[in-house]
């Protein structure tokens, strides 16, 4: 119910900043059609803590602005890499192991992974992450290990 | 101040199109033809602003979505023919 | 107050130009294509970041930032999404991926770490 709940306020978020229109017409609207895609999602049983994590909502934002430092680090190591041409790389791929104990710690890892430049993670296999990085030393940044324990922290 | 940013744009755009025909293989045409598709968006947003008009930032969030369901689509389309992926390599 | 939020503006505005280009070169210049999607994570993360901060900085307050802001999380989401799908397809239907340093040593660390 929790979810539903939290569904049904994201999606009339989701319509009211996008409409831009407050009649009482198009709010009626707006509250029929956000009951339609709740009533809907919760009969195709869609609608769990996997979709909706309400319990990271005030642990994340915290590790969102680690990771955008991390980002903006790795954003200039790879543009530096990029000027220098591309003999001053050295691609390689690395294995890491992923340390959350849930399926959504683990895809939060992931893609943070991805999402800071220099390593893309290509595989995820049981608890193992196969990571492609750009340089040495974006890799050895990984294998310290600093972003796992962080994200460790960030699930429930 | 925003003919700057879109002017860059276009260029990258013109350099994404450059790459996704020159290949080589299939997945780099693919990478390109993504990082296309976001710099439309970024560019329809800048648009947005020199414009002056906030009218066109629907049609931005819009052209995000369906960027990334296309590129997704295309992935889920050659995953079966992988054969077919590495010819283009040759 | 107005003059500093433009200036502000403004260099969001030019640096996220700047690693749009430098990302786009990077297409250009790697050699193959895992480490090109390195270049196009430039361009997705810090050009779209960057550019749309600039622009959230002009917008004021009101429905033109709340939609920037969307745009700012869909594409950071969207984009780490579409990569990992592309790299793994690409290696899924065989394409090897170029290394040149030495490999076995890099997963003895990891094997060595709990």
């Amino acid at each position: 119910m929790k979810h539903v709940l939290a569904l049904s306020v994201l999606l009339s978020a989701f319509w009211l900043i996008n409409s831009g229109h407050y009649t009482s017409l198009i709010l009626f609207f707006m509250v029929v059609s956000v009951l339609f895609v709740a009533v809907l999602c919760h009969r195709m049983d869609v609608v769990d803590g996997e979709s909706q994590p309400l319990e990271l909502t005030f642990t994340i934002p915290v590790y969102w602005l680690w990771l955008i430092k991390e980002v903006t680090v790795a954003n200039i190591a790879v543009t530096r890499c990029v000027w220098k041409g591309a003999h001053s790389i050295s691609p390689s791929v690395i294995k890491v192991k992923a340390n959350q104990k849930t399926d959504l710690g683990i895809v939060i890892y992931a893609n943070s992974i991805t999402l800071t430049p220099g390593t893309v993670s290509i595989d995820l296999e049981d608890n193992e992450i196969t990571v492609h990085a750009l340089t040495r030393e974006t890799a050895e940044d990984l294998l310290t290990g600093e972003m796992d324990r962080r994200v460790c922290k960030v699930e429930p | 101040m925003y003919i700057i940013p879109a002017v860059i744009l276009l260029i990258v755009m013109g350099i994404a199109l450059f790459r996704a025909f020159m290949g080589p293989t299939l997945y780099d045409r693919i990478l390109a033809v993504n990082t296309f598709g976001t710099k439309t968006v970024l560019f329809i947003a800048v648009i947005d602003f020199l414009s002056g008009r906030a009218a066109f930032l629907d049609i931005a969030i819009v052209y995000a979505l369906i960027n990334f369901i296309s590129v997704i689509g295309i992935l889920r389309f050659f995953e079966y023919s992988s054969k077919t992926a590495l010819e283009e390599e040759n | 107050m107005e003059l500093l939020l433009d200036i502000v503006s403004w260099i969001l505005l030019i640096s996220g130009s700047f690693f749009a280009l430098t990302g786009a070169l990077g297409l250009l210049r790697f050699p193959d294509f895992f480490t090109r999607t390195h270049a196009a994570s430039v361009t997705d993360t810090a050009g779209a970041g960057l550019i749309l901060t600039g622009l959230m900085l002009q917008a004021g307050w009101g429905l033109v930032l709340a939609k920037l802001l969307l745009i700012l999380l869909f594409s950071l989401l969207a984009s780490t999404t579409a990569c990992h799908a592309m790299a793994k397809a690409a290696l899924k239907s065989g394409l090897k991926p170029q290394t040149v340093n030495d490999n076995s040593n890099s997963e003895k660390e990891t094997s060595s770490k709990p």
